[in-house]
């Protein structure tokens, strides 16, 4: 298993040093100047260019930022004037991860219970419904539920917060438009996963030992059903984080993806490429983990071998 | 003896949207306390459907119980709620499935599933049934069984996994033991040890066991009575001499006619005509009638009763009536067939040494496969020939590489090493395109599963013209759709079905479609690779009698590959036995079976359960242990020629046994 996970880091290096390069170049293509201001005098933009390396030819401010980036320096800011970009990455992702976990953790619980009960109920009025629900919410923007929400729930209702971060109450709003897509997602999946396990040999086995149908599901049905659904939980982690953006505008989340859009806008190279290579870490580390999960609930896939 | 279980006129139907499917139509039948019944019949005979429902296992819906009763210790199942029936499943009444690959949940240990049952019926703390699951997996024979216990069903082979299963199902001491094709899905060395366990088992325990199975031999092997099904109904049930020496029901000659017996050459196997009928819209009357070359008027009129041949056997036939003519059950069923059989076996013999010209010689084939460091020797270095017009039989147990070596042949793999010489040119070599199209044509296969070997959509008509095209042995529309006919026709179908697809066709007759588009090709030689094992037993008679047809008219050569020892040697001239890549033993196929030589092939034979109750009770197994075979003090073990065309893998101090052993005779 060590030198499984080993390995793995290895491919995880090579992985990111090919992403780093890419998005390096591609940040080159870009069109225009982080420094477009028209305030600024000619001398004033070579002595910038000057002062954050950008005179160089390009090849060598390419190896300049692989080097550092080795050394875990992302570099300075354009827009804040010389803040490390590890520092404004740092401030802002705490929002972002307690807001893209949160909806994780609970999608994916309403997301189980809805899909285990649709298969259960195969095939009855139940199953529709809870369908219907999952297609609603995988079809209706998340934007759409958030503004329904605020409208309702913050606004006519005054029961939760509209916008801010200041405590569990603010995030349950934004938490409950973000899952939703997570829900519709893993119902679906569950209700297909448990239809075919349900109907496996060792489901009649479990069944004449004398089980009762809820021994059954939880026992012998939900761990096998569970596979599949790992192999999505990786991607969905990922677009969870990346895909808080424009919950987070709407809600005014102090969050990563906000201040991703802003930099964008402001063609401040390093923070872009700092939070491109910092999500691609993230990618990378869940697929590993996914992986591993695997190895935990089949044990048919467990690394460490066995008897055989 | 004291009835246990009493079923009275069962009925199970499913519904599908084509309408009500009568599974099960009335069975009736008794188990007595301590005893074995086994009900055989043909896959859609209902055989495993009134199984699942005496446990009322049968989905619900599609299925259900119309009608009848099943009285358990007085109580009638019927009437039972699920929740009554949970009570009785696993504790009084358990049940065996036939796939312990697919039994076992493959995410729990081992030992969390037998325990399940323990903790569910007999109320034991986890500590105490941990106990009583290692003691139930010591008595059905595994080893280490504390270690085990926390293994999970994939690091156990499938003859252990089905101890397992059985483990599981006798965990609560059940009265009643439902086992639905245990051994179906088994080697047949791992199907002997198995039957013997659960012999054992019920000779401890007094349990009564039901055993579902197809397969006459496994039958004559284990059950004290048994009822004989088709069509959702019992036609004939009986004491296991009865049922065997005397039966009465033209469907029971059938099945017996079907299975080629060991000891005898018969030169063609009773075959049954036709194919069970759709339960759907059952046929009014006898259900067998139009199968039935007995079928009187009455048959298609009335359904016949049970008529009682004594007062423990029972048919459901007309024959049986008092104003129907005499009829005798056909020639090959009696006992005495032997002697005239033996003359033929001479003319066999005589027949095969005439010419002998060499088609296909293989010589030193491997064939590895690698992941990552592993390397499996799938074929490890074997060599033989066939000659041309011979059937060449290669049997082994799963694994043991015959179905690689046939895929090597014809070049479905890239051999690892070896020649394999075709009408001396090695086929292997590198060839130009037209050289290797011209090979691909002389040499044809035909595949184990008929059901997922053929294109579903694709019509029959092109399933079968395919290979024409591509070797362009057709002229034009007119010419291709001609061969086609004539092709359906050769493997006994009609013309009618060219334009349809596969899955209007049954089992057999999808194989018999496989058998035509090999036949497309003019081949000169074909490979079967286990071309019936997934049929069943008459429709696998009738199989091997049309490849046998076909032999004789177009003067094909075969290699027939397969683990049914009694079907091979039914068709095969020379057969050779591989185990661990390697071949063992070859001779010819009399010789092989008379004297068998090499400890694993005697094994084998030993295993194989003969449709024949009196050497059934007296069998003997041969053990093979591996390890006393092959420490020949280090020497490796070389096919040697012990007799004229008999070879056997031995060392040296062996072959000087064998051939004493040869000359004492």
């Amino acid at each position: 298993m060590g030198r499984y996970i080993f390995g793995r880091i290895g491919y995880m290096l090579i992985t990111f040093f090919v992403i780093a390069t890419f998005t390096f170049f591609l940040m080159q293509t870009l069109p225009g100047s982080p420094f477009n201001d028209e305030r600024l005098s000619e001398t004033q933009k070579e002595r910038l260019y000057e002062r954050y390396g950008l005179d160089e030819p390009v090849p060598i401010q390419y190896v300049k930022y692989m080097t550092n980036i080795f050394k875990g320096d992302f570099g300075v800011s354009f827009q804040y004037d010389g803040r490390a970009v590890s520092d404004i990455i740092g401030e802002r992702i705490g929002a972002s991860v307690v807001l893209g976990a949160q909806s994780l953790i609970f999608g994916c619980i309403i997301g189980l219970i809805l899909g285990i009960i649709a298969a259960i109920k195969h095939n009855t009025a139940i199953d529709y419904v809870a369908m219907v629900i999952a297609v609603i919410g995988l079809s209706v923007p998340n934007f759409v539920f958030a503004g329904l929400l605020q409208y309702w729930v913050g606004v006519k209702l005054q029961w939760l917060p509209v916008a801010f971060w200041e405590g569990f109450e603010y995030s349950i709003l934004p938490t409950i438009s973000l899952s939703v897509f997570v829900i519709a997602t893993i119902a679906r999946f569950i209700r297909t996963e448990m239809l075919e396990v349900l109907g496996q040999d060792y489901i009649v086995t479990a069944k004449a030992k004398g089980l009762n149908q809820f021994a059954i599901v939880m026992k012998h049905g939900i761990r096998n059903a569970a596979i599949p659904i790992i192999t999505i939980l990786g991607p969905m982690t990922v677009s969870l984080l990346t895909g808080t953006l424009v919950i987070e505008q709407i809600f005014s989340v102090p969050g990563l993806g906000e201040q991703f859009v802003k930099s964008i806008m402001t063609n401040d190279f390093p923070v872009i490429m700092g939070v491109t290579l910092f999500y691609s870490i993230l990618f990378i580390g869940v697929v590993l983990i996914v992986d591993i999960l695997y190895g935990v609930i089949d044990p048919r896939i467990r690394l460490s071998g066995g008897t055989k | 003896m004291d009835k246990i279980l009493d079923v009275k006129n069962l009925q199970v139907s499913f519904d599908t949207y084509a309408g009500e499917v009568k599974a099960v139509r009335g069975v009736s039948f008794h188990l007595n306390k301590g005893e074995t019944l086994a009900i055989v019949g043909e896959s859609g005979s209902g055989k495993s459907v009134t199984s699942k429902s005496l446990m009322k296992l049968i989905p619900n819906p599609p299925g259900r119980i119309t009608g009848g009763e099943i009285i358990f210790e007085g109580k009638n199942l019927v009437n039972y709620t699920e929740k009554q029936m949970q009570k009785i499943r696993g504790s009084d009444i358990s049940m065996i499935f036939q796939d312990p690959m697919t039994s076992l949940n493959p995410t729990m240990t081992v030992g969390k599933q037998i325990m399940e049952s323990i903790i569910k019926h007999q109320k034991l703390p986890k500590k105490q049934a941990k106990e009583k699951a290692i003691e139930l997996l010591e008595m059905v024979g595994i080893i280490n069984a504390h270690k085990r216990l926390t293994a999970y069903p994939h690091q156990f082979s499938g003859g252990m996994r089905q101890r397992v299963v059985i483990a599981m199902a006798i965990s609560c001491n059940p009265k009643v033991l439902i086992a639905d094709e245990p051994t179906t899905a088994l080697d047949v060395t791992i199907q002997a040890q198995i039957l013997e366990l659960l012999k054992n088992l019920q000779k401890k325990m007094g349990t009564s066991i039901i055993f579902i199975t197809h397969d006459l031999g496994v039958v004559a092997n284990i059950a004290d009575r048994v009822a004989v099904m088709y069509a959702g109904k019992i036609v004939e049930i009986g004491k296991v001499d009865e049922i065997f020496y005397n039966p009465q029901h033209p469907y029971t000659w059938g099945l017996l006619g079907a299975m080629p017996n060991l000891n005898e050459d018969a030169e063609e196997l009773i075959t049954i005509p036709g194919s069970p009928p759709n339960l759907l819209n059952p046929p009014i009357g006898d259900a067998f009638a139009n199968r039935n070359k007995y079928a009187m008027k009455i048959d298609y009129q009335i359904e016949p009763p049970m008529f009682k041949v004594s007062d423990t056997h029972y048919a459901a036939t007309w024959l049986l009536h008092e104003k129907s003519p005499k009829v005798l059950p056909p020639d090959a069923l009696k006992k005495h067939r032997q002697v005239h059989s033996k003359e033929r076996k001479k003319e066999r013999l005589s027949k095969k040494r005439v010419k002998r010209e060499k088609l296909l010689e293989i010589k030193n084939l491997k064939q590895y496969f690698s992941s990552g460091s592993n390397v499996v020797k799938a074929v490890d270095g074997i060599s033989f020939e066939i000659f041309k017009g011979e059937t060449f039989g290669l049997v082994g147990e799963s694994g043991c590489g015959k179905s690689t070596t046939g895929r090597t042949i014809i070049r479905l793999y890239h051999a690892t090493e070896g020649e394999v010489l075709y009408n001396n040119v090695n086929i292997h070599d590198k060839k130009s395109s037209s050289e290797s199209q011209k090979l691909n044509q002389k040499i044809q296969m035909i595949f184990q599963d008929p059901y997922s070997s053929l294109n579903p959509r694709q019509t029959v008509a092109d399933i079968i013209a395919e290979g024409m095209d591509i070797h362009g042995l057709a002229a034009g529309k007119k010419e291709r759709l001609e061969k086609v006919y004539e092709l359906l026709e050769t493997v006994g179908l009609n013309r009618e079905h060219a334009n349809r697809y596969p899955h209007e066709f049954s089992g057999g007759q999808r194989q018999r479609i496989g058998i035509a588009r090999a036949l497309a090709v003019e081949p000169e030689f074909i490979i079967a690779d286990e071309p019936i094992s997934a049929l069943d037993v008459s429709i696998q008679a009738q199989v091997v009698n049309l490849m046998k047809k076909l032999q004789k008219e177009k003067g094909l050569t075969y290699l027939f590959i397969a683990h049914d020892l009694s079907m091979v040697k039914y068709i095969s001239d020379r057969i050779g036995v591989m185990y661990k890549g390697r071949i063992v033993e070859l001779a010819e196929s009399e010789e092989l079976y008379q004297n068998p030589l090499h400890p694993y092939t005697r094994s084998l034979l030993s295993a194989i359960p003969l449709p024949d109750p009196e050497t059934e009770k007296t069998r003997k197994r041969v053990k093979f242990d591996e390890k006393f075979v092959w420490n020949g003090n280090g020497e490796e073990p070389v096919l040697r020629e012990v007799k004229e065309g008999h070879w056997v893998s031995c060392t040296e101090q062996e072959f000087h046994d064998y051939k004493k052993h040869f000359d004492a005779i």
